[in-house]
Order: structure tokens, then sequence, then C-alpha cells
């Protein structure tokens, strides 16, 4: 059976989340996404053993985790599963969800583990009855939402993609199947431009996907700053209430506390996090190690300095974390006298937004300058918008097997084969729709040309 | 009075393309087989276009023959012109077509009829059929009752049949032939639900009244190839077919006379194809296009019948005549049969087990035209299927199914019995998702094992393909062994050929693959190339430079066949199945799947369905 993944642990922020690959190639389907802090790869250590590391997407690291290592038969499904405990989180869980669907895992069926399971005789036959119900209640879920969740846009978009390219595998196919009739030839030149039209508009589909996210399901953004640079007032600031405990007494915040604000279009996952500093109580030292991680893994920072003092080596610590970094700095306390040096702070984040958390100043430019960060001021809302990974991965097998149809045209590959890549990509878009691919291209040649003896 | 007239394994019904393959699979697998036509003069008749093969019924022709059928023997020995093609559109779509003399092959196929052993050939008209215990009774028109323990229908176009032409309309086989009356009533009271398609075949005109001289000519190849994989002997091309086009006028005197049609004036209720439009059809759906074009087909050597490809038609007689008269070189044609539309009985193929026998009607097959499809090649296919499983099941042995993968035999047969058909069903190379892999020139890779394993692939034969086997498999050892190396005159083809010349050695398998080169071109250069054949050459190169593409194709035929050997009980009760959605139900047991890969592609069963399903099975239920 095929390697299949998806993710196991509910379906909302949480402490941590799980995403099983289980399948044939499950393991070395993990070490394409998993780099282990000690050098080790997971096809080499035994089951019922994991390992520390990263997970990243080609070069870019999303989140650190443990993967744990079952071997068939003795794994939940009875196949071989590698495990991914990432940051609970949806957007982490989702992009590393991503990174191991594109090193080949295609994504689990509803109640595919089960099935598995179940297949593979690991589950008994009392267990099996209840099961099917509620697989069926899922596909019956899946379904729906296959109809429902394509909004307008979306469905708009993609049909008119799908359209373009059984459009073009129509033309191939009339133009080889009735050689003899008067119809248009099919000119390698007019299915290349047609499928690199449809290549993309998927790709700029895919990459909205991310700016979409961000609008639909939030960004993971750490506040992170030197003690009592009025981080939780700038929590409470763009939360409206007061989650986080405000006192002058600096170190106040010893734990992380996140909370999901709306700031214009975007929803940002705020972490307010620990004062970043030389700390000798245990307690507080837990709680800034945990600051430093949540900065390492948010997908935006908000560095936050006090205008009315001048940088401390604790704010240069926090400036060169951010460097290279997606990061705002924020000048607060604008209602003070400015002691800082703001052309420091822009040499390690060059956004720069002054803001006043006591008096509600700045929330504004604070907002401009994250929307240009996340690339959400483009994004075009009156667009179709992916939203949920199998979506995604639907729309990525397309775009990549377009790929392959114009890299095959490039080398002179004939049309009977760039076309069988061309009709993987419609069944991949249609699979959203819940059409046929075979029979649209059949019904498209009978609409479109006049053919037959 | 009623008479008993013998006792056979096998009868089949009708011998027209699929009846002749299934009784010939049926004799020739040992069974004792008797086949029924109305009349003898019509064995194997073409009744539309005097030809066979074209794009992925060439495919077909070439899949019966390396499974021991007849139909492209047949057609090597009578035809008048053939043409490969799709030339320069890839493989996976070359189609081999011939131009075939009618008469000839009519000719050729009841003589091989009548020399064969264990087949009896009768000029009769079953009006009966009916299971009296474990034995079917036919009963002709002349009250002579055959037993039988397996009936193949092959009825065409003839159950029922109703020709139309203008405002006439009357019962009748096709080209002037007795229809087949009665026996649509007793298969309706076994239980088979019986429905009307339409087709139509357009005007024979003598050859003499037209003027070639204003006319597109169209030749057959100069390097002709034959359809069976056993025909040693070259093919000659001794005919020509010739181009013309319909113009204003044509579609003035069509518009001017529309109500005239049947069908527009709607008198006909059966459902025509989409890909086979009468000219009417063409000019009322296509409006915006000015011209049609329509092919001058001769039907045979010895004849000057020409067949008009394009231009069928039921509008009345008149009216042909003038809308023929208006087209470039028919200014003066005689017209010596009339275009018309015909109606008839044929099944619902979900009925049908993939094996063409009836699910409710055990003993009981159809094929071709009664199943839903229309042509000649996709009859034959079927007849073959039918009669090769009508056979093993009275010899209990196990059936055989060809699945999606294995051929367009397969396809074929799995759009009807699964997705079924609401118009009269053509195969097309697009209805194939592995149509890389099922290529034409590998008809015998993919299905001479099947064929000697059932019977019907003399051992000769089979031994003959096991040595081309070994000898593709050498030769492409070969070329992924050989180096070329860089030089002069390596260089000069590279050039010539428009690709890169060589800084190091290359091997030749890798050099095969690339697009600008091939086998022919390489000939200079490849000095240790043994004299072989060339289909030898060709499925090596052709297997190379569609390497990656096949390899996907591999994958997914592999994962395909998974769910194909996923067998469901006959009795199973969907009804019993907790979890399966309501549709899916519905959909299940009105198609009852034979596996769960055929239950996958019903619409309206979803993966989840199937999910149930197989844990459902799983349970040991």
């Amino acid at each position: 059976m095929s390697t299949v993944a998806a993710i196991a642990t509910p379906n909302s922020s949480g402490g941590i989340g799980v995403i099983r690959i289980s399948g044939e190639d499950a393991i070395a389907v993990a070490d394409k996404v998993f780099r282990s802090v000690l050098g080790k790869k997971l096809c080499d250590i035994k089951g019922y053993t994991a390992l520390f590391g990263h997970i990243y997407e080609n070069d870019t690291l999303i989140d650190e985790c443990v993967t744990l290592i079952f071997r068939a038969p003795k794994s939940y499904t009875g196949e071989d599963v590698a495990e991914i405990s990432c940051h609970g989180g949806m957007y982490v869980t989702q992009r590393v969800l991503r990174a191991v669907l594109a090193a080949g895992a295609v994504p689990a069926q509803a109640g595919e583990f089960t099935k598995r399971a179940f297949l593979n005789g690991k589950i008994d036959l009392a267990e099996a009855e209840s099961i099917m119900n509620v697989i069926s209640a899922q596909g019956q879920q899946a379904l729906d939402a296959a109809m429902n969740t394509l909004d307008g846009k979306l469905s708009r978009e993609i049909n008119s993609i799908a359209a373009t390219l059984t459009n073009v595998s129509a033309g191939i196919a009339v133009w080889t199947d009735d050689p003899d009739e008067d119809v248009p030839a099919a000119h390698e030149e007019n299915v290349k431009e047609k499928a690199q039209l449809a290549y993309e508009k998927l790709t700029e589909l895919l990459s909205r996907f991310d700016s979409g996210r961000a609008v639909t399901e939030g960004v993971s953004a750490a506040i992170c700053g030197h003690p009592n640079v009025g981080k939780s007032t700038l929590m409470n600031l763009l939360t409206g209430f007061d989650r986080s405990i405000v006192t002058p007494v600096a170190g106040t915040t010893r734990d992380v506390i996140e909370e999901t604000v709306r700031l214009g279009d975007i929803v940002l996952r705020l972490a307010d996090t620990a004062g970043i500093h030389q700390s000798d109580d245990l307690v507080e030292s837990i709680g800034i190690d945990r600051s430093l991680q949540k900065l390492q893994t948010s997908q935006l920072v908000i560095a936050v300095f006090d205008g009315s003092q001048e940088l401390s080596m604790d704010d240069i610590q926090l400036l060169d974390e951010c460097k290279n970094r997606r990061a705002v700095a924020i000048i607060n306390k604008t209602d003070l006298e400015m002691k800082i040096s703001v052309d420091t702070v822009k040499e390690y984040i060059p956004d720069v937004v002054y803001l006043s958390a006591v008096k509600g100043e700045g929330v504004k430019e604070l907002q401009n300058v994250i929307e240009k960060l996340l690339g959400t001021a483009e994004l075009d809302t009156s667009s179709g918008i992916l939203s949920n990974e199998r979506q995604y991965a639907c729309c990525q097998s397309a775009a990549e097997s377009l790929k392959e149809a114009i890299d095959g045209l490039d080398m002179g590959v004939t049309l009977d084969a760039v076309n069988v890549s061309i009709d993987y990509a419609i069944e991949k878009l249609l699979e959203l729709t819940g059409e046929k691919a075979r029979e649209a291209v059949v019904n498209e040649v009978f609409a479109k040309f006049c053919v037959g003896k | 009075m009623k008479f008993n007239a013998g006792e056979f394994d096998v009868a089949v019904i009708g011998a027209g393309h699929a009846g002749i393959e299934a009784c010939l699979a049926a004799a020739r697998s040992g069974c004792k087989t008797v086949v029924f036509t109305i009349t003898l003069d019509f064995v194997g008749n073409m009744p539309c276009n005097p030809s066979i093969g074209g794009t992925s019924k060439g495919h077909l022709v070439r899949e019966i023959d390396a499974l021991g059928g007849e139909m492209g023997k047949a057609a090597d020995k009578t035809s008048i012109q053939t043409r490969m093609l799709n030339r320069g559109k890839g493989p996976a779509v070359h189609s081999l077509r011939a131009q075939i003399d009618r008469r000839r092959y009519s000719a050729y196929m009841k003589h091989c009829l009548e020399t064969q052993d264990n087949l009896e050939l009768k000029q009769a008209e079953i009006v009966d059929i009916q299971r009296a215990g474990d034995i079917w009774e036919l009963t002709t028109k002349l009250d002579a009752v055959y037993k039988a323990k397996a009936v193949i229908l092959a009825t065409g176009t003839f159950l029922d049949g109703k020709i139309y032409v203008g405002d006439k309309c009357y019962q009748s086989g096709p080209d002037g032939v007795f229809p087949s009356l009665g026996l649509a009533d007793s298969l309706k009271k076994i239980g088979l639900p019986l429905r009307r398609f339409k087709t139509g075949t357009p005007s024979r005109v003598n050859r003499r009244s037209i003027d070639f001289s204003k006319l597109e000519l169209q030749e057959g190849d100069e390097k002709t190839v034959p359809f069976s994989f056993e025909t040693q002997e070259k093919i000659e091309n001794t005919a020509v077919c010739h181009i013309s086009y319909t113009n204003e006028k044509t579609k003035q005197i069509i518009l001017d006379n529309i109500h005239r049609s049947p069908l527009y004036g709607g008198k006909i209720e059966g459902i025509g194809p989409r890909y086979c439009p009468s000219i009417e059809d063409k000019i009322m759906r296509f409006a915006e296009k000015e011209r049609h074009q329509l092919f001058i087909e001769p039907c045979g050597s010895d004849t000057e019948e020409m067949y008009l490809q394009g231009m069928s038609s039921s509008l009345p007689e008149d009216v042909q005549l003038a809308f023929l008269r208006t087209i470039q070189g028919l200014e003066n044609v005689e017209v010596m049969r009339v275009a018309y539309a015909i109606e008839y009985d044929c099944v619902d193929p979900v009925t049908m087990k993939p094996t063409l026998e009836f699910k409710d009607v055990p003993y009981l097959y159809g094929a071709g035209q009664f199943n839903g499809s229309s042509g000649y090649e996709e009859a034959a296919a079927q007849g073959l299927v039918a009669g090769i499983n009508a056979a093993l099941k009275i010899q209990g042995k196990d059936e055989v199914i060809f699945d999606r993968a294995s051929s367009y035999i397969g396809t074929l047969i799995d759009d009807l019995v699964t997705k079924g058909c609401n118009e009269p069903y053509r195969m097309m190379t697009s209805r194939s998702e592995y149509r890389l892999y099922l290529r034409q020139d590998n008809a015998d890779i993919r299905l001479t094992e099947t064929g000697h394993r059932i019977g019907l692939i003399s051992d000769e034969r089979y031994n003959k393909f096991l040595n081309k086997i070994e000898l593709i498999a050498e030769e492409r050892k070969r070329v992924e062994n050989t180096v070329i190396a860089p030089s002069e005159k390596a260089a000069e083809v590279f050039i010539k050929c428009g690709t890169a010349p060589l800084t190091t050695g290359c091997r030749l398998s890798e050099l095969i693959k690339r697009p600008q080169l091939d086998y022919e071109k390489l000939k200079e250069i490849d000095t240790t190339r043994p004299d072989l054949s060339d289909d030898i050459f060709e499925q090596v190169e052709t297997e190379l430079k569609y390497e990656g593409y096949i390899k996907r194709q591999r994958s997914q035929i592999a994962d395909m066949r998974r769910l194909e050997v996923k067998l469901i009980p006959e009795n199973i009760n969907y009804d019993d199945v907790t979890g399966l959605r309501l549709e899916a139900v519905e959909k299940l047991k009105k198609i009852r799947p034979v596996n769960i890969g055929q239950a996958s592609r019903i619409s309206g069963v979803s993966p989840a369905d199937i999910s149930v399903l197989l844990i459902y099975l799983g349970k040991g239920n």
C-alpha cells in the first residue's frame, strides 16, 4: 500500500501536534524531512525509539520535534510508522505535514490509519464495527467538504484551470483519435502555452496558500523583549483585555501566554513571553528558555524595546536573535523621552514601529508593517484561496504534473506522453470537485469537435 | 411441430463480428458449438464502413489477434489499402487502419467458420430461448429446437431492427436483410433490461458517376504493416480513397428539409451516438462550421460501390440525392443504396459481469452492439471474451477477466459493465489511463501468455513469441552496456540530428532516449548492432524513450491490481454493511461489482465507502 500521512492530533491549537506517517516508505519519507541533532538517521534506529531534531522543508527550518519510530508489524497500523511530535498549533503542524507530503507521502483518507490497522489484523472484530461508522461519518464529511469548502471563488478558479486543461487534452485527443478528420492540429506551442498558463495560475494559487492561511488560521507571533519593556501591555492592547498580568515588577510573566488576536485581516496567535535576560531564578529561567524557543519557532517575532532607555546587552542579544528573521521592532514608550539608538535597531531589524502601548498609539502602523511582512498586503481577497492541506496537495500534484508536461515539451517528448501528464493534472484538480477526468475529456471532445463517420 | 435438432455446449446467436469471434473461441477451446445467422450470405458483413482498425480500434484488432482471434488475419487477407495512422504523434497513438474488400472479408469469415472443427454454422432465425432445467433451449422460426449449455447473444442491429428514411420506416435488419423478431420478447421474459439505441449509415454510390479529378487523393502507406502478429506475406495496397467537402449549398438543402428528418421530427426514440453523427446532426450542432469533410472509400475490388464516410443521414431519399449533388465531384452522382438510420434493441451492460455473462442469468452471455457498443472491432473483442469465458465455465475452469491495465479490451469491457453507456460506446485512446503502456506494438507482449494459457495460441506460436521476448531482452542489455565514444563521425551524426555532440563516452541506451535520436539515426555509429527484425528494435526504442512514463504507469497499474484481486462475494448484502452511505448502497446493488477495484470506479462510491467495504470483507463476511 502507498505511504500515507496525516495529522493524528485534533485539528486545533494544542500543546503538541503529531504527524503520523504509515506505510512501506514511512521511515524513508520521515528521513527526508527530519534531521536529528545527533546526526543519526531514522532508518538506522530500532522500533519504539525516538530521535530529537528538526523538521526542514527543503532547507527551511520549520520546527523542532521528536520523531518516534515503530517498525512493522509492531505499530498501530501494523506497518512501518513514523510519528513526528512537533509544537502544537495548527499552522506549524500543517507545515510539517506539507513537508512530509512533499517528501513522497500521500494524504491519508478519512479513517485510513484505522482501516490499515484493521486490515493488518491489529484491531479486533468488535472494534471494526464501530470504526466503520466513524469512517463513514468522516467520509460523508469529506465529501461534503469537497463540495462546500471549495468556496465560490476558489472553485471558479480551479474549474477555470481544469477547463483550460480539459480543452487542451480534448484537442490532443481528437487530433490523435480522428487523424483524418477536419479538426485543428494540436500544436506543441499551443499546448505548452496553455499548460504554462495553467501552471502559473496554480503556482499563484499555491503561493497564496501561506498568506491565505495567515488570514484564515493565523500566524504564530512571539512578543519578545527585555524585561519590563511593555510586552504584556502591548499584548493587552492588541487583545483588548487584560490577558497578561501587568505589574511594574520585572519578570512578572514567567510562562508563555498565548492569545489569538485579529489585526486588520490577519489573525495573530500571539505568545507573550517572559523577558529575555540572564536570571538566577529557576522558575524564571525556565520561562526564559521557553521564550527563546518560542522566538525560534514563531513565524513572526515582535521585538519590543523601551524607547526611553538605551539599548542593553540583553537588547542586543535579542536583536541578534532576530537578525534575518521575519521580525518587527517596536520602539515602545514613545510617550517618554527617546534615548534608544534607532539606527542600531534598524541594523538588525529593518522594520521599526513607534508605539505607545500605554496610550494605545501606533497600532495601525504595526498592522501595516505586519501585513507587509506576511505578504497579506498583496493578498487579493477577491481571488480564491486554498483552504486546507488536501486542496493544497491536489493542486501541488497538478502543478508538478504540468511542470512535467512543459519540461517534456521542451525536451521534444511526443504529445501522446505529454497528454498523459496533462490528464493527470486534470484528474487531480477534478478530485476537488468530484468529477472524473477521463469522462470530462471525452465529453469535451464531443461538445467541441465535429467528428465521426 | 417442434423437433430436437441437436445438443451443443455453446450456441451463438448472430454471425457478425462479435458472433464470429465468440463461436471460434468456444469451438477452438474444445466446446461443441453452433452459430446461427439469419442469412449465410452475411457472415461477417460490414453494413457500415468498409474498413477495419483506426485509432484505438487498431489496438483492439491487435489484441484480439494476440489472444488467438480471427479478425486481424481476415483483415490482412482482404485489405485493399492500409495506413498506419498518427505516425509522428508518438508510438502510443499509432493505429493501423485498413480498407477492406467487404465481400471477400465476408467470404473469408464464412469459410473460416465452415472449416472450423467443433463448429456448425446454420442459417436460421432464433425466435425463442428458454431455460429448461440446466440447459438452454433455442427454437428457430421453423420449430427446430437446439439445446445448449451456454448461449451467447450477438444480435447486432437485428433485434427488432427498424429502418428510418425520412417519413418512411419499416422493420428490417441492416442492408435489406430480415430483422430478428420474436427473440426480443423471450429475452424480456428472461428478465433482460432491453432498450432502444440507434445508429446510421451513409449512402453507397457508383464509382463511375464520380468526377475524381475534383477530389483530393488519399493513398495507402508505402511501407505496410499487417494486423496479425502471424501474417508473414506483404500487404499490398491496391486501392485509393478520396476526400471532398460539403459546402453552403449542401447546408442550405439540409436546413430547408430538416423537418423531414425522423430524428428532428421526433419519430425516432432510440439514442444515437455522439461520435457518429448524421450529416444533419453535424449541421445542426455545429452551425458555425462552413464545411464538413467526407471520404469516398471503395467497398471492394470487384464492385463500383463507393462508401461516403461522413454522410450518414436519415433524411428522405430525394433530399439525400439533392444534397449529395451539391458536393464537388459528386455533381452527377448515382446513389446505389440510400442512407438510413436503424433503431434496435440492446441491453444495459451494467447487468453483466466482466466475463460478459449476465449476473442474474447464468450461462447467458452478450457481445457486441447488443451490449450497447458500436464498431466491428469493439464487437469482435467482446465476442472473443464471451466465447472464451463461456467455454471456460462449461469446462469448469477459472474464468478470465481482462482488467483495464491488460488491454483496450479490458478497458472497453470495464467501462461497459461498470459505467454503462447512454449511447453506443466507441473505443477511444483517451478512454485508457494506461495508454502509454497499452500500445498496439506490444499487444502480443501483453496478451500472448494469456492466449496460450487458455489454449487459443498454439505452442508453436507461443515459442516464437518467447524467442522474440528473449531477443528484446538481449538487445536491451546490449544497448545498456554499449558505450559510444566521442568521435568525428558521432559528432557529425549528432549535429545533423540537432543534438549536442558527446564530450565523454555515453551509453547507447541514453542516446536512444534523446528525442532527436532513434535507432535508425544511430545506425552508423552503432557498430555492434545485431541483425534483428524491426519490431525488436521498435520495442527496445519505445520502452527506452518512454521509460519514465511507463515506470509510473506500471506503478499505477500495480496499485490498481491490489484492489482488483480483492473479490466481492456474489451473495453480499449491501444493506448489511454498516456505515455505507445510502447512495453507495444503491449504486453497488445496481452494478454488483466483482471486486473492490471495480467498486472503486463506480461513480457515487467514495473512498470512504471503499474503506468500509474492505473492512466488512476483511471481517470474513
